[in-house]
């Protein structure tokens, strides 16, 4: 069993620290990603972040100097530590000052791929961001040749703080594929005049637009800091095992990743062994992570190519058996459209227009007893289901509901009729979230305790996010007691799709594996879809629990968790 | 989002938010962030039955639910001076997703005798993407009135977008000093094509129409004005 890690890792990346004790310093470095001109934040003035290498079981001590002029911090994302070295600031962590450095000290109790980044003003999107590797103490139950980091950002020449102001002042700034009179006709052409109009209608009632898959646009997308020119490369020979960490460090981008002509085997999802499974492609959203093996066979350059959600470019890679090499770039597909589906969880939607949703099968549902506004007809997902007394199921027809099983498992399945729905570029495996299966028993799983609903709530017009319809400067914590494990109840009302961060404990993923679901950092929620995760509430302290899309959190789609003895329920 | 307990401790959040912006850069806004805001709409002359110079922007400061607007337009008509010319000062709470409810104060300087309003009134999207503007005035002489605009945006391309408009103003009584009748005023109605170099600034060409009604009509007819115009548009729209 030959391993290169060392050597391949430390000569593609970053200087690969190695001691127990690391010195890290946040600063200005001057980049030119576009042909402008900018500053990125940075760490020892690399972008990313040097690849940090932990082991399993170290005591880490990690020296951070802020030689910023505004205050900074570095957050270990995904790391079990106590919560005062999570670097959250505001969440018993003071972040640190310009000029200061804080020392982070913390025990590493896990293993696999993370990463870490600022938590501290927006100042990810500006560059501060890193990719970690944990070395396992036992062996990992696979095997490979050659471990490469793939991560994969998306890099602006503004300002965090200029985006953010632009999506106040008009939430449609980005948004240069919005449906114009020559779309109206060749939809007519299409699909028929009548066809055509209702679908306008439908969207001019709702004040919605169909192509509004991503809040920003403009990004040049990145992996490992180089851009799609610059050609981020990987060395292998025909035959080797190729492990590839994908880690998605975007503030806001989204990627369905493939690489033609290669299966590739998903051994590890946020950090966590799954049992191996073989895809022809996998969706990765803001702040996930996961570890892939390819094995190319031929003596040629192999494309990966990250597409973003929206379509409006790509980040890529190439695996060559020799330098200089590069492999055939596919086509972007078109920019998706959100389809009703997509808009199943939103408050005011038109009904009557609902694709495949047949309101003369619903007999025995009371209408009066049953709030339309906050029921999600595309996947039932949202439903209050003790409030429906009377309501005959087996009658009703679900509309997008993949099975008539609605079990939490199945809710976690992407609708076929969303607009989103992931389709490999060949046709064939795309990976989605009911595949994931841990490797070894969760020997916290139980039944939980006790249930708490978060909505994904927010006003698109006003880029106001919020969870419970609540900003994070007005909501009060939600308060868990240390040792109960509590079921989250997600409802995405929006039609956007949130990937969902938890600091400090794992959210157990339930796809309907039992004690075999998956462990996630992060949980991306589909538009207008409701999926539950279990939290056994094993650390105390305050923990931050976030959208991860960084103008999202920073609008307020964020809650302050504190976990003590008490546990005073919400 | 119909309920939320909100940063609506105002006015204070909005005066220590503006202090606190000025002084700290907040983290995730642990504190309510402030924004500035300012738009002109119109502005640029209107050519044709009468020159004139005509403007019409409106600002706000503020957070996300409370915000405090200004609003002012008039017009500035060759050879006869300013004709039109108002400020109103407002402030606004986002009340639904799409709407504000806006109350303050309107102050005329033209045209003479000077007039102060109270203003309330709306402004949000309407459903199939109508953006509207509807207040009611009382004035210090104690004369009701009320305005109605209505835009929409009609993408040509993502850039260039036709915009009809219209607007039209009514009283409950007449006010003759200032050549307002009851019943309804006056009616305009422009399309204009813009051209958005970037989202901020876009030249605009376009045609206007407007025309006095009733008591209205009578009173213009009776100093010797037209009481019907059709201009040529040209000018900027911009916003920051």
């Amino acid at each position: 069993m030959s391993r290169y890690l060392f050597a391949t890792a430390a000569l593609l990346l970053a200087t690969a620290t190695q001691a127990a004790t690391y010195d890290l310093t946040i600063g200005k470095t001057p980049v030119n990603v576009t042909g402008q001109p900018r500053k990125a934040i940075t760490v020892n003035g690399q972008l990313p972040a040097p690849l940090l290498r932990f082991q399993e079981g170290e005591e880490v001590v990690l020296n951070v100097t802020n030689a910023l002029d505004t205050d900074s911090s570095l957050h270990w994302h995904g790391f079990i530590l106590p919560y005062t070295m999570d670097g959250a600031p505001g969440f018993g962590f003071a972040g640190i000052k310009p000029g200061e450095t804080f020392t982070y000290r913390f025990k590493i109790q896990q293993s696999g791929t993370y990463w870490y980044h600022s938590h501290s003003d927006m100042q990810e999107q500006a560059g501060l961001y890193g990719p970690i590797i944990i070395e396992p103490v036992k062996p990992e139950p696979y095997r490979y040749d050659r471990d490469y980091v793939i991560m994969l950002s998306d890099w602006t020449d503004q300002k965090p703080h200029t985006v953010m102001s632009k999506l106040k002042k008009q939430s449609d700034y980005y948004n240069y594929s919005q449906q114009t009179v020559a779309d109206f006709f060749r939809e007519v052409s299409a699909k028929g005049w009548d066809a055509a109009v209702q679908n306008r209608l439908d969207w001019g009632q709702m004040r919605m637009m169909a192509t509004d898959i991503a809040d920003v646009a403009g990004y040049t997308f990145l992996v490992n800091g180089r851009t799609p020119e610059q050609n981020w490369s990987g060395l292998f020979k025909p035959g080797e095992r190729v492990r590839l960490r994908l880690i998605n460090g975007s503030a806001m981008s989204i990627f369905d990743v493939r690489i033609p002509g290669l299966k590739m085997t998903v051994v590890q999802a946020d950090g966590n062994n799954v049992t191996p499974t073989p895809v022809d492609e996998l969706r990765i959203s803001v702040a996930e992570t996961y570890d892939v093996i390819v094995q190319p066979q031929d003596d040629q350059a192999y494309t990966l190519f990250a597409e973003s959600l929206d379509r409006a470019g790509y980040a890529r890679a190439t695996l060559t058996p020799r330098e200089g090499m590069s492999g055939v770039i596919p086509e972007l597909r078109p920019r998706p459209l959100l389809t009703m589906a997509d808009m199943a969880g939103h408050g005011g939607m038109h009904h009557g227009s609902m694709a495949g949703m047949n309101h003369e099968s619903m007999a025995g549902m009371e209408a009066e007893t049953i709030d339309h506004s906050k029921m999600d007809h595309g996947s039932m997902a949202g439903m209050d289901h003790s409030s429906m007394a009377g309501m005959d199921h087996s009658t009703m027809n679900h509309g997008g509901a993949a099975n008539a099983e609605q079990t939490p498992a199945n809710q976690v399945k992407p609708n076929p009729q969303s607009g989103l729905y992931p389709t490999a570029a060949n046709g064939g495996k795309f990976l989605i979230y009911n595949d994931l299966r841990a490797m070894t028993a969760y020997p916290g799983y139980r039944a939980p305790d006790r249930e708490i609903e978060v909505r994904l709530t927010g006003n698109m017009e006003r880029y106001i996010w919020t969870l419970n319809d609540e900003k994070f400067v007005d909501a009060d914590p939600i308060r868990l007691k240390y040792g109960e494990r509590v079921r989250l109840k997600l409802t995405n009302t929006t039609m956007m799709t949130h990937p969902i961060h938890l600091h400090g404990m794992w959210m157990q993923l339930d796809v309907g594996k039992g004690a075999f679901n998956p462990l996630k950092h992060v949980i991306s929620v589909l538009p207008g879809q409701t999926v539950y995760a279990d939290v056994s509430v094993d650390a105390k302290g305050e923990w931050p629990f976030h959208c991860h899309l960084l103008y999202h959190m920073h609008a307020g789609m964020m809650r302050k968790v504190i976990v003590d003895d008490s546990g005073a329920s919400i | 989002m119909s309920n939320h307990n909100l940063s609506r401790r105002w006015p204070t959040t909005l005066l220590a938010g503006v202090l606190a912006s000025a002084l700290f850069t907040t983290t995730y806004a642990a504190e309510e962030e402030i924004y500035t805001f300012f738009r002109a709409e119109e502005l640029g002359y209107r050519i044709g039955d009468g020159d004139s110079f005509n403007w019409d922007a409106e600002g706000w400061v503020g957070g996300d639910y409370n915000k405090l607007w200004f609003k002012t337009e008039g017009e500035r008509v060759n050879g006869n001076g300013v004709e039109n010319a108002e400020v109103q000062l407002l402030y606004s709470r986002l009340i639904a997703d799409f709407w504000d409810l806006q109350a303050g104060l309107r102050y005329d300087f033209n045209p003479e005798p000077e007039r102060g309003f109270a203003v309330i009134g709306v402004e949000g999207l309407a459903p199939y993407w109508f953006e509207i503007d509807a207040s009611a005035f009382i004035s210090d002489q104690g004369d009701v009135s009320a305005r109605f605009k209505a835009e929409y945006d009609l993408l040509l391309t993502q850039k260039l977008i036709l915009s009809p408009l219209l607007e039209m103003n009514l009283a409950a009584s007449s006010d003759e000093k200032r050549g307002v009748g009851s019943g309804l005023n006056d009616l305009e109605l422009n399309l204009t094509l813009r051209y958005e170099v970037v989202r901020e600034f876009a030249p605009y060409i376009g045609v206007s129409w407007e025309r006095k009604y009733g008591q209205t009509a009578d009173f213009a007819r009776a100093e010797g004005e037209d009481i019907e115009r059709t201009t040529f548009m040209v000018g900027v729209r911009f916003w920051f």
